[in-house]
């Protein structure tokens, strides 16, 4: 058995509105940003799942996604395999 | 006769409802999250509040809870579900009955009082209403009224829409930034039924504006409905419902 470590991306689907991201463009003025758009503002979720192969693990990920970190209706998600853990993942952030 | 209604952790409504339903002459009982047993009651409210904190979605977690394993089953053989905030988010998460509820266009959560209309008084969430505007609560973050296109024009024309924001005089608040539209709903939606017509959900909390001391009672119109239409399913030997629910086809 192995570990596989993934990250669920929820965005909105296109079309429907985004308030969080017109809040973020609305924002952006007083950064003095003039090049930026389209901002939409989703969520992240990261998990571990153990199984024997990736396509299975996939499997699960795949069916969490649909059932429970997104709403079909009103969101897409896209699922990315991420390499060892989310706390190496977190290391590869520059500190401030 | 006993109505039920759901305490998830992290309801607020709850207690609301079942005084309501008491101060409408039923007796009302509480069904625990954990078990799907629904002690036999003849109607089930899902109440408002923050049902498993309304993480990830407002819904989506109390969805797959145990109890609601037994409301869709009762949902199914025809039983009445009223969803109040919190709850319509739960039964649109479930697929219960069609739409979904998306963050209040303005970001803010609104916590005042709104006026929504019955959209029909032959539903058995509104037959006791008087068809005038209901001064009623709302109080949510999340109450933005979405469906696309053409699932609302199916709706509007299924008998599907029960209740929509209105202006004070009558008149519905359709454009999502009408002052009288507290959340942005599409086409000032506030309140949604199954095809079945058994199972349906509203923002506003009519079970907070159902007695006089609480500075208005046409809440308990909306009470009075399902209280009046459960007892009618229960004397007519619990009938099943008309016709198998499309958005639960659908998921």
């Amino acid at each position: 058995m192995s570990e596989f470590r993934y990250a669920v991306n929820v965005l909105p689907k296109p079309g429907i509105l985004d308030p969080q991201g017109r809040a973020v463009e609305l924002s952006l003025p007083h950064l003095n940003v003039t090049n930026v758009s389209k901002v939409r503002v989703g969520r992240r979720v990261e998990l571990t799942v153990t199984a024997e192969e990736e396509p299975q693990a996939r499997l699960v990920v795949d069916g969490l996604a649909k059932e429970l970190l997104s709403n079909p209706l009103i969101e897409v998600y896209s699922i990315q395999l991420l390499e060892g853990t989310s706390s190496v993942v977190s290391a590869q952030v520059p500190a401030k | 006769m006993r109505i039920g209604v759901v305490t998830f952790p992290g309801s607020n409504s709850d207690v609301d409802s079942l005084n309501a339903l008491t101060v409408a002459g039923v007796e009302a009982v509480t069904l625990w999250h954990e078990s799907p047993d629904l002690s036999g009651v003849s109607a089930v409210i899902l109440p408002g509040g923050f049902a498993y904190g309304d993480y990830i979605r407002a819904g989506v977690i109390a969805r797959f809870s145990p109890v609601m394993r037994g409301v869709r089953e009762f949902a199914a053989a025809g039983g009445l579900v009223l969803g109040i905030c919190n709850g319509f988010q739960v039964l649109a998460e479930s697929g219960l009955v069609p739409g979904a509820l998306l963050r209040n266009r303005s970001l803010r959560f609104a916590g005042r009082l709104v006026y929504v209309k019955p959209e029909r008084l032959d539903s058995p969430f509104t037959r006791a209403a008087s068809g005038a505007p209901l001064r009623v609560p709302v109080a949510h973050g999340e109450g933005c009224y979405y469906a696309d296109e053409t699932t609302l024009d199916e709706l509007e024309h299924d008998g599907q829409v029960l209740f929509r924001y209105v202006r004070e005089d009558g008149t519905v608040a359709l454009d999502p930034d009408d002052p009288a539209n507290p959340n942005g709903s599409l086409r000032g939606i506030a309140g949604v039924c199954n095809a079945a017509g058994n199972v349906a959900g509203l923002m506003p909390h009519p079970e907070r504006m159902s007695e006089g001391i609480l500075g208005d009672d046409g809440g308990m119109q909306l009470i009075r409905s399902l209280v009046d239409s459960a007892a009618e399913w229960e004397a007519a030997g619990r009938p099943a419902p008309k016709a198998a629910t499309k958005v639960e086809a659908a998921r």
